[in-house]
């Protein structure tokens, strides 16, 4: 790619570069790790797939959808969990949410033992798999245990790349993060568009309305906001950088769902029948550095 | 107070174990003596003068998980320095997660991450969390107000239930009807809405029988008090992190794939 730069007739960079949306959750892996030192634990060979979508006549993937891959990020020993969203929406079963926990809990053993594991997550997920339901919420919690266990000694990094973005328990499992990058692209959210709409009615919220809904939860609000830590474009390079950066800053002295007296104050601030996705960044973005901390350090995008 | 009227099952049951609460709705809590220690119980109540339209019911909304935190972590602050943790139980009697424009915008997701992290740091930080569900226990809010805890206990009476997705919304959005979906229940476990299909996962510890969920009387009560102290008990002998969900029979029969997940990742997790 580089080999363009010098050259005057020259592709534009858009075209050399390499989108991170459209690959695949093992490409994505791949690329977050340093070059040549991605392996995967319980890869499609294992065969370790849902005991439950059979039982429903549904067909199983060998990865379950999710990819659990160890390596090292800038030399450093590194864990990434991609979820695939080719999958059953990236959904999480028993069996994708239990790889998800069970890595990050031996990520969090290693780092109890002295053995600094450093964690990426990347969330491509509309949150439990309906068909496995009650088992789905179950290891999501199980996941969300974990991250508030290990954050604590490394930064526990997510992604929210899109397309699919962020959605259900699993936006609570993001949120927990240490640090949060997104693209403009991404969505995060606690319910769908069209779960809003389906539960509450179309005056609520139109779940077809597409730019009302990333003004609402897109990556570019959710950063404006301090509900994430770092927009940027889609691109691989760009992505990896960012994540390497989100290690260098080291674990806060307040993680963002610690500084709970800080968004009581902010929330009684709001006026319910006012409040605007414009008028939410100005009192969101204005006073965060100040009370939360170094719970938000990374400010400067792109 | 006048509790006359109407009470939710949480509100109801915060009364029955630890009498008036010491804050105020959405959010009530109160310390009350439980096998000799003092111990804070917690429950999310109807709050019909919410300013969030969305957030009035036995919903966990943005001020209910920010609010939940806070009434954790308050726990956590003053026994920080205490030779034991006092234990925290969550009255889960919770609908739904407030749905709304309003509440995605200002970060619902956050808010509930701000429970689920004040309870597991509790929990972590040796107070024992004890989970008493006493009417429906529901996805995000589930997860927000009693899925951290140590230890789980649910009356087996009409009206509890956990699940991921309300009965309604999952029979439209699988396309089948609340009957169908009652039946695929009792084949596949983990579809089941009841806590006795619950139990059979390995999350419950305890299911009460025998005690009337809307209207206790004195015998059902320290009924539940004794299963409670129990579970206290049973959370300070074991580990802070959830490793006991999969220990039990149940768990290694229905959560065999949990397990097996777990032990093939242990065993490739360094490289030879």
């Amino acid at each position: 790619m580089s080999t363009y730069t010098s050259d005057s007739n020259a592709a534009p960079a858009f075209v050399a570069r390499q989108s991170f949306i459209e690959l695949t959750a093992r490409e994505r892996a791949r690329h977050l790790l340093d070059s040549g030192t991605f392996r995967e634990l319980l890869g499609p060979f294992d065969r370790l797939t849902s005991p439950w979508l059979p039982l429903q006549g549904i067909v199983c993937q060998a990865d379950d959808g999710a990819v659990v891959a160890r390596g090292t990020i800038g030399g450093a020993p590194a864990l990434v969990c991609a979820i695939e969203s080719a999958f059953q929406g990236g959904s999480i079963g028993e069996v994708s949410g239990s790889k998800i926990a069970g890595a990050l809990e031996l990520a969090l053993r290693d780092c109890e033992r002295g053995k600094i594991v450093h964690p990426v997550i990347v969330f491509e997920t509309g949150g439990v798999r309906l068909q496995e339901a009650n088992l789905g919420l179950a290891v999501i919690a199980e996941i969300q245990a974990a991250i508030v266990a290990l954050r604590r000694h490394v930064p526990v990094v997510g992604v929210i790349a899109g397309m699919v973005g962020c959605f259900g328990g699993m936006s609570l499992a993001a949120a927990l993060c240490t640090r949060l990058i997104m693209t403009r692209q991404g969505r995060l959210g606690m319910n769908g568009p069209e779960v809003i709409e389906q539960e509450a009615g179309i005056d609520e919220l139109d779940a077809s309305d597409r730019r009302r809904i990333w003004q609402l939860i897109g990556g570019e609000q959710r950063t404006a906001c301090g509900l994430a830590d770092r927009l940027v474009e889609d691109n691989a390079e760009a992505i990896v950088a960012a994540v390497r950066d989100a290690f260098a800053g080291g674990v806060p002295s307040v993680h963002r769902t610690e500084a709970v007296d800080h968004y009581l104050a902010l929330l009684a601030q709001v006026d319910p029948s006012a409040i605007t996705p414009e008028s939410m960044r100005g009192l969101f973005a204005a006073e965060q550095r100040d009370a939360a901390g170094s719970a938000v350090t990374i400010k400067e995008f792109e | 107070m006048n509790h006359a009227t109407s009470l939710s099952r949480g509100q109801r049951w915060l009364l029955a174990l630890a009498g008036e609460s010491a804050g105020a709705a959405p959010i009530w809590h109160a310390d009350a003596p439980l096998a000799g220690e003092s111990a804070r119980f917690i429950a999310v109540v109807p709050d019909p003068e919410n300013r969030f339209a969305r957030a009035r019911e036995n919903v966990v909304g943005l001020e209910q998980g920010w609010r939940l935190a806070r009434t954790v972590r308050e726990v956590v602050d003053a026994d920080a320095r205490a030779a034991t943790r006092r234990p925290i139980i969550a009255i889960v009697d919770v609908k739904s997660q407030a749905y709304g424009y309003r509440e995605e915008m200002l970060g619902i997701h956050l808010a509930c991450a701000a429970a689920v992290d004040a309870y597991a740091s509790a929990r972590q930080a040796g107070h024992p969390i004890i989970a008493l569900i006493v009417g429906p226990a529901m996805s995000g809010a589930f997860l927000a107000h009693g899925y951290q805890a140590n230890r789980m206990l649910a009356l087996d009476a009409p009206g509890t239930m956990v699940h991921a997705m309300g009965k309604e919304a999952a029979a439209r959005v699988t396309r089948r009807c609340v009957e169908a979906l009652d039946a695929l229940g009792e084949t596949i476990t983990p579809m089941s809405y009841s806590l006795t299909g619950f139990a059979k996962l390995g999350l419950l510890d305890c299911l009460i029988d025998g005690v009337d969920a809307d209207a206790p009387t004195s015998d059902h009560i320290a009924l539940v008090q004794g299963k409670l102290a129990d579970a206290v008990l049973s959370a300070r002998s074991g580990s802070s992190d959830l490793s006991h969900r999969l220990d039990s029979d149940a768990a290694r029969t229905t959560r065999a794939a949990s397990i097996k997940v777990r032990h093939h990742l242990a065993m490739q997790w360094d490289a030879d």
